[in-house]
């Protein structure tokens, strides 16, 4: 039988993911969002979600409505600020002691998602040595400088956005919408791709951005 | 005496930027300092989200929503200039191939400290986005700030009271009233704003100032402020 990963809506891509799922969510600086998969798994209602995602708080991110929902434990981010002096729905389920948050250096946090998608289980970067960010993280001295320890991150599912798709689940991506995309690709069980065309044709090899075994399913949206 | 505004403080950033460079400027104000580098002079602007060669701001009908910088602003790409991935961008970051990193600040300690990330607002939560990793291996860090809080208070510090980006990074400093070079000895002043004394600078900065043999004139051309 062919191998052709489309699948026919947002909520049949994601109709397996469950409870207490870590779910990674693409999209940074206003583009990249697979908002079409997030709105889809908080339909769901399944609760107790880890979201790995650069901000919990961009407005162009349909990532609110999953921690309004209540559906959120905890957020590892770089960004968990709202824009203007109100409180965003991640603030306020934060002021509340109600959601759990790891923030990072972004660098980190992509560095830790490669790690997490090569097999690497924790390395050792400069950035939040000497800072509020790098206490009580483990340290080392190499070449007279000093390092963090930190740990990789991989998660049950990756949501990402991508522009075309072939029936193979080879990717492109339009610009900015790359961002955390194929990083985090590599880095989950599981992999869904929400796209502007899913096409039977292969894409040409050397068009393609991020290859299809990275991807599961390949959705339209 | 008359401090720079923001606009001009970019400008007398940009003046610095050699040909060839390969900076990332800070989201806020010293975005703004791509629009004033030096004719003749070309300088690679790389953005956390991954956009190397980042060109000005779209026009709003060639607005592409899919080209964006890390501030969320819809831009151009500059000729030569690409996209890539975070984690190849932040490899980017990270490895030390930045030239020149341009950021905004609330405090500048004399041995270098940066602190820009965390200005302590009750229950807002934090966001520190890639300035840790740009503070912490670009090959220069300098940073463009008004000299003083609105009250007044000095933002070049003996120690940083507020939350670290990163120890030791800051080379250089400009501000609306003084250029200030970061060396192991401190903070050495190159250039003034006419109108100013040495002592007045001295009595708006919190620890010890020096000053270039060759201490010049801080002077912009006019530039009226943007919103």
């Amino acid at each position: 039988m062919a191998i052709d990963k489309r699948v026919g809506s947002a909520a049949e891509a994601v109709a397996d993911i469950g409870e207490g799922a870590v779910v990674m969510i693409s999209g940074f600086g206003g583009a990249g969002f697979a908002n079409s998969l997030v709105l889809a798994l908080r339909d769901r209602k399944v609760g107790g979600l880890t979201l790995v995602v650069n901000s919990a708080t961009h407005p162009l991110s349909q990532t609110h409505t999953l921690i309004e929902a209540g559906l959120v434990r905890k957020v590892i981010c770089s960004a968990a600020r709202g824009r203007g002096a109100d409180l965003s729905p991640f603030e306020l389920l934060y002021k509340a002691g109600k959601i759990e948050l790891t923030v990072l250096p972004q660098g980190t946090f992509a560095d830790s998602i490669r790690a997490g998608g090569a097999g690497i289980p924790a390395y050792y970067t400069p950035a939040a040595y000497g800072t509020g960010l790098g206490e009580g993280k483990e340290t080392r001295r190499f070449n007279g400088r000093d390092y963090v320890l930190e740990e990789a991150i991989t998660a049950d599912v990756a949501f990402v956005r991508g522009d075309i798709a072939d029936r193979f689940g080879n990717l492109t991506f339009r610009h900015a919408q790359k961002n955390f995309g194929p990083a985090m690709a590599t880095a989950a069980k599981l992999t869904i791709a929400e796209v502007r065309v899913a096409q039977s044709e292969p894409i040409a090899p050397d068009r393609i951005e991020l290859p299809g075994v990275f991807v599961n399913r390949v959705v339209t949206a | 005496m008359t401090p720079l505004n923001r606009q001009q403080i970019a400008w007398r950033v940009g003046q610095d930027f050699e040909n060839g460079m390969l900076v990332n400027l800070g989201l806020g104000m010293p975005v703004n300092c791509s629009d004033y580098i030096r004719e003749g002079r070309e300088v690679v602007i790389q953005s956390e989200n991954g956009v190397i060669g980042a060109g000005p701001l779209a026009s709003p009908n060639a607005a592409d929503s899919d080209l964006v910088d890390a501030g969320s602003r819809k831009i151009t790409i500059a000729p030569g200039g690409t996209v890539i991935d975070s984690a190849w961008s932040f490899a980017m970051i990270r490895g030390g191939h930045i030239d020149v990193t341009v950021l905004g600040a609330f405090e500048v300690a004399a041995n270098g400290d940066l602190a820009n990330w965390d200005n302590r607002i009750p229950d807002k939560g934090p966001l520190v986005g890639g300035a840790m990793d740009l503070a912490a291996a670009a090959k220069e860090v300098w940073v463009m700030m008004d000299h003083t809080t609105r009250k007044g208070a000095p933002r070049l510090l003996g120690a940083c009271t507020l939350p670290l980006t990163a120890p030791s990074c800051v080379t250089r400093i400009y501000t609306d009233l003084a250029v200030i070079w970061r060396d192991a000895e401190g903070f050495l002043v190159k250039e003034i704003v006419a109108g100013l004394s040495r002592e007045d600078l001295q009595s708006r900065t919190g620890a010890p100032l020096r000053f270039a043999p060759d201490c010049g004139v801080l002077a912009a051309p006019d530039i009226a402020e943007k919103d």
